[in-house]
């Protein structure tokens, strides 16, 4: 019995060693785990997938974000990520004011289109206010005007086998050492024709202005605000999301973040 | 079955008869173990999360152009060109150079809210701590439903969580006793543990979890009451962040209080159920 509580009591101190040494070497052992391809790291990314089906069994498809009321608008809407993009082809567009835009459609569609920004405002339009979440953890409400995606998608008759709507963007982002790489992004069918998702083109009661991804940019009111791809430039209906850059559906998630972003 | 002449013992008064009870469910044991790795990943990956943006609000949104702002960690110059770090409670300032806002060795300064040793991971990447921190949040909430349910059906909530009328009666008595470090080993939980764990199990954990909830723009569809029930998810992540701090200091108290009772038998009661009690006090205490 004895000898039983000298190895009990020497596991302890064993045990309380190994737990007091963690804070002093920082949890930078655990680093390594947590790198892009490593194993662990894809196990416990996989949790991402649980939440996406749960909340998509959980929130019917057509469930509206809250929207707010005109006097919870108290600020300007923070701009984030690209502000000025510098590509010579949006440097053109912006100097005619965009008269020479047009947004291409394309995929999985009967009818490929092309659409002029009055094209885009002859459409029926949606206004909502709204709160944009950041990744970072801070919010910000505003008033979006735009045509929602799923008049667009109509439009050029979206075919059988569709899965994702990828959106091409102007601006190029860093890819590190890797050089850089246009931003992009993608969502799903759901998300794709839920009544908020809209291509906004006005903000606040004025036109979307370059700092918020002028001439036109996304809204996924149920999802985290890097889901909402500034100055679009075309959109792709397709099957599978490997093709494009990483592979992993848009430029932050090659990077490491969710696809999913209701959470 | 009894232990007898256990070392770390000092015969305080006559030596007692000492024998050993099975203290905690294996329920118990596991879900205890279970929050304890989870709630460990959860804390420093949601440190890691808030450096992302190192200030917290009231309200729906953050003020940018107005001033909502309840805490911030920040690194800031001073006048002689030093940048110190500067946290910020209520519109109180104090400077936490060298832990918050600036940390890391004086040749390598690190500006950012909380420094590497306390964030998974060690340097900064919201990508990867909200990687970590969802996985642990379903472990978390899964380990949580399992231990409510079992509760409920094998008596634990209302036997030796729930606060009853007794507990309440005795309460004085039991704080005096804690704050002169007597302790009772009858092997129950004393009215004190009682109001404790019923506080961290059934307030601060579903708290924790509802305001985690609060924070996700699928949810707010979902559930909008949340919004209404915290008062805007800026709010729900200022009282996320509470909480992390109470439940710090939950478990900065429940650490002193298993090495302040007896490590050792304290320890073994939640790693193999058995707890070692003094005969005299299930007899009743001679005090």
């Amino acid at each position: 019995m004895n000898r039983l509580l000298v190895s009990r009591r020497h596991f302890l101190r064993g045990a309380a060693t190994a737990l007091s040494a963690a804070p002093l070497a920082g949890c930078d052992a655990l680093d390594p785990l947590l790198a892009g391809g490593d194993p662990v790291r894809g196990m416990i990314a996989s949790a991402n997938t649980l939440t996406y089906r749960v909340q998509r069994l959980l929130i019917p498809a057509d469930r509206l974000a809250p929207e707010f009321s005109e006097s919870e608008i108290r600020q300007g809407q923070r701009p984030n990520g690209s502000t000025d993009p510098t590509d010579p082809a949006y440097l053109a567009l912006k100097d005619g004011a965009f008269a020479d835009y047009r947004l291409s459609v394309s995929g999985l569609v009967e009818r490929p289109i092309s659409l002029t920004l009055d094209n885009l405002r002859n459409m029926p339009s949606r206004t909502q206010i709204t709160r944009h979440d950041c990744v970072e953890g801070w919010s910000c409400i505003a008033r979006w005007t735009g045509v929602p995606l799923a008049q667009v998608l109509a439009a050029a008759q979206v075919r059988s086998g569709a899965r994702y709507v990828v959106f091409h963007c102007f601006d190029e982002m860093s890819l590190g050492l890797s050089g850089s790489t246009a931003y992009y992004e993608s969502i799903d069918m759901i998300d794709a024709r839920h009544p908020q998702t809209i291509l906004a083109y006005g903000l606040n009661g004025s036109a979307l202005p370059v700092s918020n991804g002028a001439p036109l940019r996304l809204r996924v009111e149920r999802q985290l605000g890097y889901k909402m791809a500034k100055y679009i430039r075309a959109i792709e209906v397709v099957s599978d999301l490997s093709p494009f850059g990483r592979g992993r559906g848009g430029y932050w998630e090659d990077l490491g973040y969710d696809w999913y972003a209701g959470i | 079955m009894a232990t007898t002449g256990h070392e770390g013992d000092t015969a305080r008064s006559a030596p007692l008869p000492k024998s050993t009870i099975r203290r905690h469910r294996l329920a118990t044991r596991l879900t205890h173990w279970a929050w304890a790795a989870a709630l460990f990943f959860l804390l420093m990956s949601g440190l890691q999360i808030f450096n992302a943006h190192p200030e917290l609000y009231l309200g729906q949104q953050s003020g940018f152009d107005f001033d909502n702002s309840v805490f911030s960690i920040v690194p800031i110059r001073d006048g002689n060109g030093d940048v110190r770090g500067r946290t910020t409670v209520l519109g109180h300032s104090f400077d936490t150079t060298g832990v918050l806002g600036v940390s890391g060795p004086e040749e390598g300064r690190d500006y950012r809210a909380f420094p590497a040793w306390m964030t998974i991971p060690s340097y900064q990447d919201l990508a990867s701590g909200r990687v970590v921190h969802f996985f642990f949040a379903w472990i978390f909430a899964a380990v949580y439903a399992a231990w409510l349910v079992t509760s409920l059906i094998n008596g634990h909530l209302r036997r030796d969580v729930l606060p009853g009328w007794g507990d309440i009666r005795t309460l004085p008595r039991t704080l005096i006793e804690h704050l002169c470090f007597r302790f009772d080993h009858s092997g129950r939980y004393n009215s004190l543990q009682k109001l404790t764990y019923a506080v961290v199990l059934l307030l601060l954990f579903p708290l924790m979890i509802l305001t985690g909830l609060t924070m996700s723009p699928g949810m707010n569809a979902a559930w909008p009451w949340l919004l209404d029930l915290f008062g805007g998810r800026q709010t729900a992540r200022t009282i996320h962040f509470v909480v992390m701090l109470l439940l710090v200091g939950f478990f900065v108290v429940h650490l002193f209080m298993v090495f302040a009772a007896g490590p050792i038998n304290e320890m073994r009661s939640m790693i193999t159920g058995r707890y070692r009690v003094d005969s005299r006090d299930e007899e009743g205490r001679v005090s």
